[in-house]
């Protein structure tokens, strides 16, 4: 024991300095990696608040020296987004319409087979959740082109339904997997008690478990309008042309400029865009980094 | 001890997701796999030719350079995640001021679309205005930063964007895992007089790998995904320097009615996907299975 407890007091005697010398290096790395995170937000900020003759004087870090909001305006009801030039906003108003049905549906799909996985254990169970488990790490371009001709011989093909019932298909895998793990902690003898007093499959669903899961249908929710709203392919290949929704109208105003390109527009545009998922993000704090928790635990 | 009937209702109630794993999962992996073995142009006709679309996907350079490319940014993007995301957690880890504010400024960009982050790059490293122009103005005149504009770059700067985005969520299940260590480890290590770095290396590291294995799955995904932030940043280009597997078979498909050829690119990425699911897989699941019944 003489010689740990030797280098344990000399370690102690020269802890002070290090630790010193060391906080501070560690408060250098936090910042400076802070402020990397940082520079593309700041970025676009500033340059969405510039007009463009500011802009072609360079200095991308600089704030403006006379800050406008015309470019906001312009982004959000004139610009052009291939061949109309309404502005970001009627993508907007698409991915608003979209999000909403899409959410809710599944997220009470999920729900519904989280429980129905987790009381009932119907026949097959292992098998059905092993095959949506699949689903979520397969990626898109093996089902997208069938998808299409499905919807297409089904008459929806390029509709808002069409999109929806599309965002649903491949939520089910999270949205089940969070509320499966979610029941999986709720004591059985709950579920047991129900069944003695007579209530069926729906009522104790409806009665007992739906009302002890609000934190669950918040997590869902969040990683569901975050992970919709994002969502690029799947509105470009599925939406149809009146529904484009915000992300995709986005990479037309940018992408498909000709002629000089009004940067100071197109940061604005990308930050409305970028402010639905950060407002959620930035209310939701906690409940954001649990869903990651949660999606991220094993089934 | 179950009544027949209301297990029923159970059965019952999943039929909707039965269907749509059978019809939209199982039954389109199929009919994707069946149109790659054949002729089909812009529309499935069900002329088999055999495996001559592999074959003819495997002399494609555009497909070539994609395969390339998401090996380039997969390991890129993956490796420095993972040791920028595992920094971050044990500065983190220092019972730090202000930890819920870093915190939160180092996760934001995963909130966002993949179209906003290529986009936002795309103008940072614009080569007339960007970072570059702005820090030649400096005096620093050899200064580059075009990335996204530059053929040999193009994939580093599609690299450097996904990090930004996706090192804040290796963060957070790293620290996550960290807050999970039992506290007498540091104690007990200290009082052996062991330097942090090495209790690090040898003890945690070790201790954190089930939260390492998800990260790696997560980010691994996202690079098999890899689309809109191509399709945002560069375009695949300049000419075909970024493409990516994602994008060869979306422009395939639905661009260049090639959809036997974009099959088969499909049918590979399945095929790899699956491959490098199976030991991942096996370990959760078959393993632990096993040892229970052990």
């Amino acid at each position: 024991m003489t010689a740990p407890s030797a280098s344990a007091v000399v370690a102690r005697g020269a802890r002070p300095r290090t630790i010193t010398a060391g906080r501070i290096g560690l408060y250098v790395f936090l910042a400076v990696s802070a402020l990397y995170v940082l520079t593309p937000l700041y970025v676009m900020v500033v340059t969405s608040l510039k007009s463009m003759e500011e802009i072609r004087l360079g200095g991308i870090f600089a704030l403006p020296a006379a800050p406008t909001v015309a470019p906001w305006v312009e982004a959000w009801s004139t610009a052009c987004t291939g061949l109309t030039c309404d502005g970001i906003q009627v993508g907007f108003w698409n991915s608003v319409a979209i999000l909403v049905p899409s959410v809710i549906l599944s997220v009470l799909a999920g729900a519904i087979n989280g429980y129905a996985l987790s009381f009932w254990r119907p026949r097959g169970a292992n098998v059905l959740f092993t095959l949506l488990l699949l689903g979520a790490f397969i990626p898109v371009q093996v089902f997208i082109y069938p998808l299409v001709r499905i919807s297409a011989v089904l008459g929806v093909y390029g509709t808002l339904p069409n999109i929806v019932a599309i965002h649903i298909i491949f939520g089910l895998p999270i949205t089940t997997l969070l509320f499966r793990n979610y029941y999986a902690g709720v004591p059985v003898e709950l579920f047991k008690a129900a069944r003695v007093d007579g209530a069926g499959f729906w009522r104790i669903f409806l009665q007992v478990m739906l009302p002890m899961s609000t934190p669950i249908v918040i997590v869902a929710c969040i990683l569901q309008v975050t992970g919709i709203w994002n969502d690029f392919i799947l509105g470009l290949v599925f939406a149809g042309r009146d529904n484009l929704p915000m992300t995709v109208q986005l990479n037309n105003v940018v992408n498909t400029t000709t002629g000089e390109r009004p940067y100071n527009v197109h940061m604005a545009a990308t930050i409305l865009t970028a402010s639905v998922p950060l407002l959620v993000y930035f209310v939701s704090g906690r409940w954001f980094v649990r869903g990651i928790a949660a999606g991220a635990v094993k089934g | 001890m179950r009544p027949r009937r209301t297990s029923a209702t159970g059965t019952l109630a999943l039929l909707p997701v039965w269907a749509v794993v059978i019809v939209a999962y199982l039954g389109t992996i199929a009919w994707t796999v069946v149109i790659s073995f054949t002729a089909s142009k812009s529309l499935p006709v069900y002329e088999f030719v055999g495996l001559a679309q592999y074959e003819r996907l495997f002399r494609t350079s555009r497909w070539l350079v994609s395969v390339e490319n998401i090996l380039i940014f997969g390991s890129l993007f993956i490796g420095t995640c993972l040791v920028v995301g595992f920094l971050l957690a044990v500065a983190l880890d220092q019972r730090i001021r202000a930890e819920g504010a870093f915190r939160t400024i180092y996760l934001y960009p995963y909130s966002m679309s993949f179209i906003v982050t290529g986009l936002v790059w795309q103008w940072i490293m614009n080569p007339a205005l960007g970072v570059q122009a702005t820090v030649r103005g400096w005096g620093l005149e050899g200064f580059t930063f075009d990335w996204a504009a530059n053929r040999d770059m193009a994939i580093y700067a599609v690299a450097v964007a996904g990090v930004w985005q996706a090192s804040g969520l290796v963060m957070a299940i790293l620290l996550a895992g960290l807050r999970g260590i039992d506290q007498d480890l540091w104690k007990a290590t200290k009082v052996d007089g062991i330097p942090t770095w090495r209790v690090y290396a040898s003890i945690v590291l070790p201790l954190l790998k089930p939260m390492i294995v998800t990260a790696v799955v997560l980010l691994s995904v996202a690079v098999v995904k890899a689309y809109d932030l191509v399709v945002a940043l560069t375009r695949g280009g300049p000419g075909i320097a970024s493409e990516v597997p994602a994008k060869f078979v979306m422009d395939n498909l639905f661009e260049r009615s090639n959809i036997a050829l974009a099959t088969a690119a499909s049918t590979v990425m399945l095929v790899s996907v699956l491959a490098a699911l199976a030991p991942w897989l096996y370990a959760e699941y078959i393993r632990a299975s096993g040892a229970r019944a052990a």
